[in-house]
């Protein structure tokens, strides 16, 4: 009994930090829409911040709530002069573009970090006040959990009493509801953007300064509280502080008491609850308005191709078919990565450029695609032909699978269910160990010889990225398009967008596996970090890097962020930084995606 | 009248052969890490191998020839290091490739070093598949492995009276290998001890409070940590105002390695039997001169990171004099059985499995002045704590 209410407590105290920064996060999604990537960064600098500051204050409990307050109110005042330098920006890009630059500051933020502080994790000397306990039947619970226990209620009442009480919550509320109706009635929405953008922050900072008596300050822990919040945020429902409380409490309560029944399967439980909660509220527990795909400010439909494209890209092909006769062996191994790049964007983006589909989560389909190459090939001992076959026959059928349970979903909530079962694919990698090996994955997936290898990605990345074209140009694609821009409409004239949309997940997903089983050659191995939240924020950055709106944009993308990335990797130190502020010049002066300039111009 | 193309034609050749004579191309080893996922470790370890190849570099080289690092960083991710791998290879033609943190990331370099028939020489992954089930022959591996480690540890947990344990560590093959073998090697020693209950947090999301309150619950005698990093903090911490440690041993594995046993500060808990290193309290030469060296040129206190980089170049360079070419049958039999210095004195490649015998130090932690420190501790030298040799073959499959 005891136990079991110890570890209700437990898990009361382990939700408030998160609730903090989940509720940062909703706020700031409900009203300027952005997908926050660099929110686990203010996080990681509120704990810095707190360290900095608190480790120069006197040690009782007065001093520990200034230096608390100072950190939130520092990393509100970064929160704020990000948004007017830079987010403020892309108000007018097509939306999910500010996902491109939040994750390009979250780099920066990584690399600035590490000059700043050093790379040692950074624990704050507890004072004797937090190290004390009270005694709950017969057990010891820690004095500062129950104060934890205490900050999360009152955050949210202040929350709430702000939203309902207050002319500034007004705002806040009709800015969620309908940004262009409160534009139109003459709300300064730029002060406000603002505003709740220092607000979000600083939430965040609170929750990352609340954890220093627990644990350090270290550079992994932006990455580790991101997904996490993202998970609370939408299975609570985007932009509710109430649905924000509540799946936090879940999401903590689950862990205390799911690590005493299945402690192996921490990893997986989470994410199991989020798509059980999606399954059954598409919403989110408290959300009510139903968030439609982004609608994007320009929208085209993709016509066919002047046959002098056709000609062009059939020159560049045999022209890269002649590559390896001078290229140097290592830049032929590069060649061969951006067409393996090159192929997962191409099919990322028959999903969210047509399909007005976004996933968070391609990277399941990529490391389904490699796994399934390098079983077949290790226990089967299927030729590499048949091992690459196997791989977008297996990932097309289970994404038609998944796809036939969640195309009902639309949008935001769309996107995080992709990204559960990318990592539920990802545990599973992680976990199994007799079939997939586990962290140390399956080796010694070798093909005969680089040069003919290149010759097959080359000759399967170009029929498929052709066959993907001549989909989006079908009338199937033109179907597809009509149910993304208007499902009314589409649904009038006889279509089925559902089916429609099925179809989509597993064409795109079939590429990707195929791109997953090339890549698996590429490297002769295959890892769960080919299933990691970083792949499909690769994918999503190679799309919209490209251009969303144009056919060969996800190619150029593939190509401009491969190169970047692994030519900053090899001769910069601080490559994260370079290749964030990269990132960041390229969406102020392309905003509508490198290919997309180009197609205006 | 000479023109001005003779004169400096003449220069030239004049010149030429003094320059040849003063540097004989260097030899190249291609060095990869995670310093951008992993600073703690890898930076204090950067500073080691630095240092060590200027000492070398210093006394003349090996084989006249001096050494040159190309260093790479991984990222953290398996698939970027094989491509890095390749580009040392191919692009920077580097002779011996080395490195790596990550027990993952070890086995891809080994497993690609084979396919490009290159030597490899793992520095820090600790996984026991590098050198035994997947172990191949043109693979050496410097640290002590997940075995030798529970080795080293149980031979102290035996002595416990403690017959109840529980084990807490990271989700992940580094976590799993060594609480089986832990487990595997005591209830060997100790048939009377009971198993009572384990904890698998993943790596970096430890629910400490949870964690500790759940291992309490078990009523355990004893507790095998193999947590380490950000999660060790938040553990020790929990535990310490949940009163999870009082009365009851603990055994944990790295603790003691200052990267880790800093962190704590003065919540270090005392008595904790640890595998680490306890730096300027081993007065052994070897140990007192690396670390003058390391201080007078980065005005710090090395870290145990410090000493694997040092050592994995000694040891490559000791290879490699053995060796003495540069081609890969005779880099794999000079590497065989080579023996080299490191600050924890003498050690050597063995030619059964091509494991390092460097070992650690078995101590317990203590706390001094509010700082975490080890204390009664010994070498624990590692060609003591391996499997005998028919084990090992039987283990190692698939390498001659």
């Amino acid at each position: 009994m005891s136990f079991l209410v110890i570890q209700f407590l437990t898990g009361l105290s382990s939700s408030v930090s998160l609730f903090l920064t989940a509720a940062g996060l909703t706020v700031i999604f409900g009203v300027t829409r952005v997908v926050n990537f660099a929110h686990g960064s203010l996080f990681m600098l509120g704990a810095y911040i707190g360290w900095t500051i608190l480790t120069r204050l006197p040690h009782d409990p007065v001093w520990f709530v200034a230096g608390i307050a100072a950190t939130a109110l520092a990393v509100a005042a970064i929160g704020a002069a990000l948004e007017t330098t830079l987010l403020r920006r892309l108000y007018h890009a097509p939306e999910l573009f500010q996902l491109l630059a939040t994750f390009g500051v979250m780099l920066v933020i990584q690399d600035a970090t590490l000059l700043l502080w050093g790379p040692n994790d950074l624990p704050l000397p507890r004072a004797s006040w937090l190290r004390g306990f009270v005694t709950i039947l017969d057990s010891r619970f820690p004095l500062y959990d129950l104060v934890l226990i205490a900050i999360g209620p009152f955050v949210l009442v202040s929350l709430l009493l702000l939203l309902s009480r207050t002319r500034f919550g007004m705002l806040i509320r009709a800015c969620t509801e309908n940004r262009d109706m409160a534009a139109a009635l003459g709300i300064d929405q730029r002060l406000l953007s603002t505003t709740i953008f220092a607000l979000g922050a600083g939430l965040a900072g609170l929750g990352g300064a609340l954890i220093l008596p627990d644990t350090s300050a270290n550079t992994q822990m932006d990455l580790s509280v991101i997904v996490e919040a993202f998970v609370v945020v939408v299975v609570g429902g985007m932009g509710s502080v109430g649905g924000a409380f509540l799946a936090s409490l879940l999401i903590g309560e689950l862990q205390a008491f799911g690590i005493v029944f299945f402690p192996h399967a921490t990893l997986v439980l989470i994410f199991v609850i989020m798509a059980a909660v999606l399954t059954i509220r598409p919403n989110g527990l408290l959300g009510d308005i139903p968030l439609t795909a982004p609608n994007q400010t320009t929208r085209i439909l993709f016509t066919r191709p002047s046959p002098t494209l056709f000609w062009l890209g059939g020159a560049v092909v045999a022209l890269a078919a002649a590559t390896p006769f001078w290229l140097p062996p290592y830049w032929l191994s590069v060649e061969t990565e951006v067409l393996i790049a090159a192929l997962f964007a191409s099919g990322l983006h028959l999903m969210m450029g047509p399909g007005g589909m976004i996933s968070f989560g391609h990277a399941a389909w990529f490391g389904i695609g490699a796994y399934a190459s390098a079983l077949s090939l290790k226990m089967l001992a299927a030729p590499m032909p048949l091992a690459l076959l196997a791989a977008p026959v297996a990932t097309g059928a289970t994404a038609a699978l998944f796809g036939w349970f969640v195309v009902r979903l639309s949008g935001v909530y769309l996107a995080m269910l992709t990204l559960a079962f990318a990592q539920i694919v990802w545990a599973v990698a992680t976990q199994w160990t007799w079939l997939t090996g586990g962290d140390d994955g399956i080796l010694g997936v070798w093909p005969s010889g680089p040069v003919p290898f290149f010759w097959w990605v080359l000759a399967l990345t170009a029929i498929a990225i052709w066959l993907l074209q001549r989909v989006i140009r079908s009338p199937y694609g033109l179907a597809l398009m009509a149910a993304r821009d208007s499902e009314p409409r589409a649904l009038s004239i006889g279509l089925q967008p559902e089916r429609l949309r099925m179809v989509a997940f597993a064409l795109s997903g079939a590429a990707a596996g195929l791109s997953g089983g090339l890549f698996a050659f590429k490297t002769g191995s295959v890892f769960p970090t080919y299933v990691a939240v970083g792949k499909s924020v690769d994918g999503l950055l190679m799309v919209l890097l490209g251009g969303i709106d144009t056919a060969i944009g996800p190619i150029v993308g593939a190509i401009a962020y491969t190169g970047l990335y692994d030519l900053l990797l090899q001769t910069v130190s601080l490559w994260r930084m370079a290749l964030g502020l990269t990132i960041i010049a390229l969406v102020l002066l392309f905003p509508d995606g490198l290919a997309g300039r180009w197609r205006r111009s | 009248m000479l023109s001005r193309r003779t004169l400096l034609g003449t220069t030239a050749v004049l010149a030429a052969p003094a320059i040849v004579r003063a540097q004989p191309a260097p030899i190249r080893i291609g060095e990869i890490n995670s310093y951008s996922a992993i600073p703690s470790f890898t930076l204090p370890y950067r500073n080691g191998w630095q240092l060590a190849t200027d000492e070398i570099n210093a006394r003349g080289g090996v084989l006249g020839r001096k050494l040159e690092v190309i260093s790479r960083d991984d990222a953290g991710k398996p698939q970027d290091t094989i491509r890095l791998a390749g580009e040392l290879l191919d692009e920077q033609k580097v002779d011996i490739l080395a490195g790596g943190y990550l027990s993952n990331v070890g086995l891809a370099l080994s497993d690609f070093a084979a396919q490009r028939k290159c030597l490899y020489v793992a520095g820090e992954p600790l996984s026991d598949a590098l050198v035994w089930e997947k172990g191949n022959r043109t693979c050496f591996r410097l640290r002590p492995s997940t075995y030798m480690q529970a080795a080293m540890l149980v031979e102290e947990a035996a002595k416990l009276p403690a017959k109840r344990w529980v084990t807490v560590a990271p989700n992940y093959e580094y976590g799993l290998s060594t609480v089986k073998w832990f487990k595997a090697l005591l209830s060997a020693k100790r048939p009377d001890v009971e198993w009572v209950g384990e904890q698998w947090p993943a790596l970096g999301k430890i629910d400490a409070g949870a964690t500790a309150a759940a291992l309490a619950e078990a009523k355990p005698d004893a507790i095998l940590n193999v947590t380490f990093g950000p999660d060790l903090t938040n553990f020790v911490r929990q535990g310490n105002t949940r009163g999870l440690f009082e009365n009851r041993s603990v055994v944990s594995v790295l603790t003691g390695e200052p990267e880790y046993l800093e962190p704590l500060g003065d919540e270090t808990p005392v008595g904790w039997i640890v595998t680490g290193y306890p730096q300027e309290q081993v007065t052994t030469k070897a140990n007192q001169a690396f670390i003058a060296a390391y201080k007078a040129r980065f005005e710090k206190v090395p870290g145990m990171g410090s000493v694997v980089g040092y050592t994995l170049i000694q040891s490559i360079a000791a290879g490699i004099a053995k060796a003495g070419a540069l081609d890969l049958d005779k880099l794999v039999d000079g590497f065989s059985g080579a023996t080299f210095d490191s600050p924890f004195g003498s050690a050597a490649y063995r030619s059964l499995d091509h494991q390092g015998t460097l070992g650690t130090f078995v101590g317990t932690t203590a706390l001094k002045d509010g700082k975490g420190t080890m204390v009664d501790w010994r070498y624990a030298n590692g060609a003591d704590y391996l499997p005998t040799d028919q084990v090992v073959k039987s283990l190692r499959p698939n390498a001659g």
